[in-house]
């Protein structure tokens, strides 16, 4: 359950379009069920009223799509960002990809969104109907009575480590700001990296050998914004469109965490939308892990105009050799 | 389709010794692209070129792979030759299979192989080849010097005698420098000022020449051969125009309280102070930090006493915008703080000096008029010790002093054990020394004329400790010879300080992107065959800003960069490199990745219209790579997400060609 509620927001919206502040709205609304809240636009009252969904699917985050909606609408728009997505927006910001005068960022605390996967190992399949109030009240085709889940028992991988609770950008805040989290998010990369190289081998080999090459991590992912994508590109040498063998299908994913590597703000989208549950954010969980041992740590889009430090250079950055030398390790 | 000739070089046995040379060419004539192929003694060679010649015109050429020596060799010989048989000189890739090959290779299986495998590497990339041309660029005539000390005096002499306009900036109220502050220069002891004070004065008399004198450079922007500078001239609060330098002013100053910069703080000067009599320009700069007019409004006697009324308290900084085609960085040195040298008891007695102010103290120009007098009670020394090394050759004490040679202090202090036994037969001189090192014209008979003749006593070994005690110092040292412990009740202590460059060097640097080494001094573009130029193109090096030099080598390196900027000035245009930096425009994301990483600004951004399919306009963010201010590195391509930077001549396409050939 979402401490600010879908009424706040949807007031609040209207009121901004009635007064002309806004032209627009980026929001949530609902898909064929309740658990695939989908991200939308909204230009009047009436399909706010109607359609604008914010629950615990509200999931999506929305600052990529302002990419090309401020592009192309007219006037400015309301987006609203939890504040994970606020880091995308500011890293956004710093790459010049979102013009900022056409954006009112309005924030919105998140209690964490649910992962209908979870959900659906404790009520089985056929769900028809997930009702988000203090708990989750989950009616399914094949069961009596519905069943009654707890929300921070089914919470999504990226906010089980969420980072952060408080926003770093918005031009106005709905509710109360939280603070930055303390969590233990790279766990799981140190239980991958304490593995002999031929057992993490067979781990990515499991996980990335069912990648279907959809193309949904790169798409939903805040950091791949590119004009044309290098997989889209006859000339760069890695364009593709299915993986065609096993080394194809690991390349895709190296090559898109290297790309992303010192931008990507660890808001947990690929793994999110990957339909074949693979994490792939701990590619770039592992990525951001090395860069803090080696030159401290950094929060991509923790400040606008923020240089990575794979961008930038300082005499006192380790060498590349101490790097191996300490396996990932700063030496 | 290329029509790619191979042409494999023997270098004499040099390659044939470990490379079957004749195999290579057969094994090459079977890549694509490669109708022709062959194998010659010395390819270098007229006859060799002539080889190149030939086949271009008979194959109809469109490409050559030269295998022979490293690029930095003799590639601008082979695009010469292919330029005069009329292909275009970036179509001619060389496959270095000497010093990559050859040379580090003993079994000629072994060499055979991997001369084959740069071969293709090299063929399939002349096979994405295309013809490159360079852009030119204009040049202004006027050079900048940054520090008017004796290099940049140096430097802007010799290129104003050649016809050049020179502005020398320089952060103090004169030019002069360090050498203005010496006594005596070794090996020949002629005064430093004798020597000096001719060229400060030639500099200021220049018609070519002008003087910023108490001026910083602010900001630097463009590329060689235009350089936009921004100079700060600080107000002096004094209008140099009118001043005559007569020092009435000087003279009536009631503040007289202020530490003397020129003598090392050993004396005092007044609020408003000309720092020497021989001063270039010789005019009156008031201290704001000193000056009670400037702070509280009360006095004003310099102005009553100024004749030439050329007292001005409400001057403000001027800045002074110019144009430059070339900039000569004479930043110079500075002695380090021995502040962290504890055990020499540098900031407990006010004997224990450094060899900076002992050149003032014996200087007739100093605050003791050139007696050498302790500083403590104005007593004459009788026994000195000279500590060498004092923050220099400090691997172990990295944190305190430097690791490198300081290089002058040898000389200098076997320069002050001598005079001071010359001038005071009676006082006794010791000098502890880690080596002494005297490689220069004439030193080495110095140094042997301090110790046989003077009977100065050289002790190789470490001081470990000095102590005040009553009015003596106590040096206890270590004889490394006799493998003795020693004590010295030393009247004066002489430390040879580490020099290092001035502070303002690393900012400098960062506006000129000129690179640095960790110990702040500036790299020069080749240590050997590039001494006097930055990697950062129309920059130059002169004197210690580059590393630790005495005069003769900082004149001498002077004039160098003076030879090199006048080569630049000298042309009309300059002919760019056109292996450079381009964006393709329609992947470019504006995504400002590039620009960050360049290490010399040529990449900017503009918001360009597009005409897309649908028959709209789009206005994207791109960006735009100056040619002229490009040096090839690459950096941009390698962080560019969307691959839409590119190098020519080196394109992400051409690397993956070699790398795919190397691992067929």
């Amino acid at each position: 359950m979402q401490k600010v509620t879908r009424d706040i927001l949807v007031k609040r919206a209207s009121e901004l379009l009635a007064d002309g502040t806004v032209s627009s709205v980026l929001g949530w609304k609902a898909g064929e069920f309740d658990y695939d809240v989908t991200p939308a636009t909204f230009t009047d009252t009436e399909s706010l009223e109607k359609g604008f969904v914010w629950s615990d699917f509200s999931a999506a985050n929305l600052s990529k799509y302002l990419v090309s909606k401020t592009k192309s609408a007219e006037g400015r728009i309301l987006v609203f960002l939890k504040p994970c997505d606020t880091y995308s927006f500011n890293q956004l910001l710093t790459e010049h990809r979102i013009d900022r005068e056409k954006v009112y960022a309005v924030g919105v605390p998140c209690e964490g969104m649910a992962d209908i996967n979870k959900i659906r190992s404790i009520c089985g399949d056929g769900i028809i109907k997930i009702d988000c109030g203090e708990k989750l009240t989950v009616e399914t085709l094949y069961a009596d009575e519905p069943f009654v889940v707890e929300p921070s028992e089914v919470l999504l991988e990226k906010c089980e480590s969420c980072k952060s609770k408080k926003h770093v950008a918005y031009d106005e805040l709905l509710g109360e700001e939280g603070e930055v989290v303390d969590s233990s998010r790279f766990s799981e990369v140190e239980r991958l990296e304490a593995m002999s190289a031929d057992e993490r081998f067979e781990f990515w080999q499991g996980e990335l050998s069912r990648c279907i090459r959809c193309n949904a991590c790169r798409d939903a992912c805040p950091a791949c914004t590119c004009e044309v994508c290098v997989f889209n590109n006859p000339a760069s040498g890695v364009e593709t469109k299915a993986p065609s063998d096993s080394f194809e299908e690991k390349m895709f994913h190296i090559i898109r965490a290297f790309h992303v590597a010192g931008r990507c703000t660890d808001c947990g989208e690929c793994s999110r939308v990957c339909p074949q549950n693979i994490p792939l954010h701990l590619l770039n969980r592992k990525l951001i892990k090395d860069m803090n041992e080696s030159y401290g740590t950094y929060q991509a889009g923790e400040t606008v105009g923020a240089s990575s430090p794979l961008t930038e250079y300082t005499l006192g950055d380790p060498e590349a050799g101490d790097v191996l030398e300490g396996g990932g390790k700063n030496a | 389709m290329q029509r790619i000739g191979v042409f494999v070089c023997w270098c004499g046995s040099n390659i044939a010794g470990t490379v079957d040379v004749r195999a290579v060419a057969e094994a090459l004539s079977r890549e694509p692209g490669v109708v022709f192929s062959c194998d010659y003694q010395y390819m270098c060679s007229k006859t060799g070129q002539d080889m190149i010649k030939d086949a271009v015109r008979e194959h109809k050429l469109t490409g050559i792979v030269v295998c022979s020596c490293s690029p930095r060799m003799h590639e601008q010989t082979f695009r010469k030759t292919a330029a005069a048989a009329g292909l275009n000189p970036y179509m001619v890739e060389i496959a270095n299979i000497r010093e990559q090959c050859s040379w580090v290779h003993k079994d000629m299986i072994v060499g055979t192989e991997k001369a084959i495998i740069l071969g293709r590497a090299a063929v399939a990339k002349v096979n994405l080849n295309s013809p490159l041309t360079p852009g030119e660029s204009p040049v202004t005539k006027r050079a900048l010097v940054i520090g008017g000390g004796i290099a940049g005096i140096q430097t802007a002499l010799d290129i104003a005698d050649a016809g050049f306009k020179v502005d020398i900036v320089e952060k103090k109220p004169t030019i002069g420098g360090k050498m203005a502050q010496l006594d005596k220069t070794f090996p020949t002891l002629d005064c430093a000022a004798c020597i000096l004070t001719p060229k400060m004065v030639d500099a200021a008399q220049h018609e070519n020449i002008r003087i910023f004198s108490y001026s910083e450079v602010e900001e630097v922007r463009g590329f060689v051969g235009n350089f936009d500078v921004k100079i700060k001239k600080k107000a002096r609060y004094v209008n140099e125009d009118i001043c005559t330098g007569c020092g009435a002013c000087v003279d009536k100053c009631p503040m007289k309280k202020v530490p003397n910069e020129f003598n090392l703080g050993m004396d005092m000067r007044r609020a408003i102070y000309i720092p020497f009599a021989q001063a270039v320009p010789k005019v009156a700069t008031i201290d704001p930090s000193a000056c009670n007019m400037l702070k509280n409004g009360k006095c004003g006697v310099c102005q009553k006493v100024c004749t030439a009324g050329a007292i001005d308290y409400t001057q403000k900084d001027e800045y002074i915008d110019e144009k430059y085609g070339a900039i000569v960085v004479a930043t110079g040195y500075d002695p380090i703080s021995l502040e962290k040298f504890d055990e020499y008891a540098y900031n407990q007695s006010k004997d224990v000096i450094t060899s900076l102010e002992f050149e003032r103290l014996t200087n007739a120009a100093g605050p003791t008029a050139g007696k050498l007098l302790r500083p403590s009670d104005g007593r004459h020394p009788e026994k000195i010790v000279f500590v060498q090394c004092v923050g220099s050759r400090c691997a172990s004490c990295a944190e305190k002093g430097k690791e490198y040679c300081s290089k002058i202090c040898c000389m200098y202090t076997a320069k002050h054990a001598m005079l001071t036994r010359d001038k005071y037969p009676d006082t006794e001189v010791y000098v502890f020394y880690i080596d002494v090192r005297t490689p220069g014209k004439s030193f080495d008979e110095f140094y042997r004329r301090a110790v046989e003749e003077y009977g100065v006593k050289y002790i190789k070994g470490t001081v470990g400790k000095v102590v005040p005690e009553g009015d003596k110092l106590l040096v206890q040292a270590a004889d490394l010879l006799t493998n003795t412990q020693m004590h010295i009740d030393a009247d004066l202590v002489v430390l040879a300080a580490a020099i290092e460059p001035d502070k303002s060097a690393r900012s400098l640097a960062t506006m000129l992107t000129a690179s640095m080494d960790t110990n702040d001094f500036f790299t020069e573009a080749h240590p050997k065959l590039r001494p006097v130029e930055s990697p950062t193109a129309g920059v130059f090096l002169s004197g210690a800003c580059q590393g630790p030099k005495d005069i003769p080598e900082t004149v001498s390196q002077a004039g160098a960069a003076a030879s090199k900027v006048i080569g630049l000035l000298a042309k009309d245009k300059l002919i760019g490199n056109p292996c450079v930096a381009s964006s393709n425009e329609l992947m470019c994301n504006g995504c400002s990745s590039c620009e960050r990483v360049c290490p010399y600004g040529a990449i900017t951004y503009e918001n360009k219209e597009f005409r897309m399919p649908d028959r709209t306009v789009k206005v994207r963010r791109v960006a735009r790579v100056n040619p002229a201010v490009c040096q090839g590195c690459g950096c941009c391509t390698v962080t560019c997400p969307s691959g839409a930077m590119d190098l020519r001549g080196f394109e992400n396409s051409q690397i993956m060609a070699e790398v795919d050939a190397i691992c067929k």
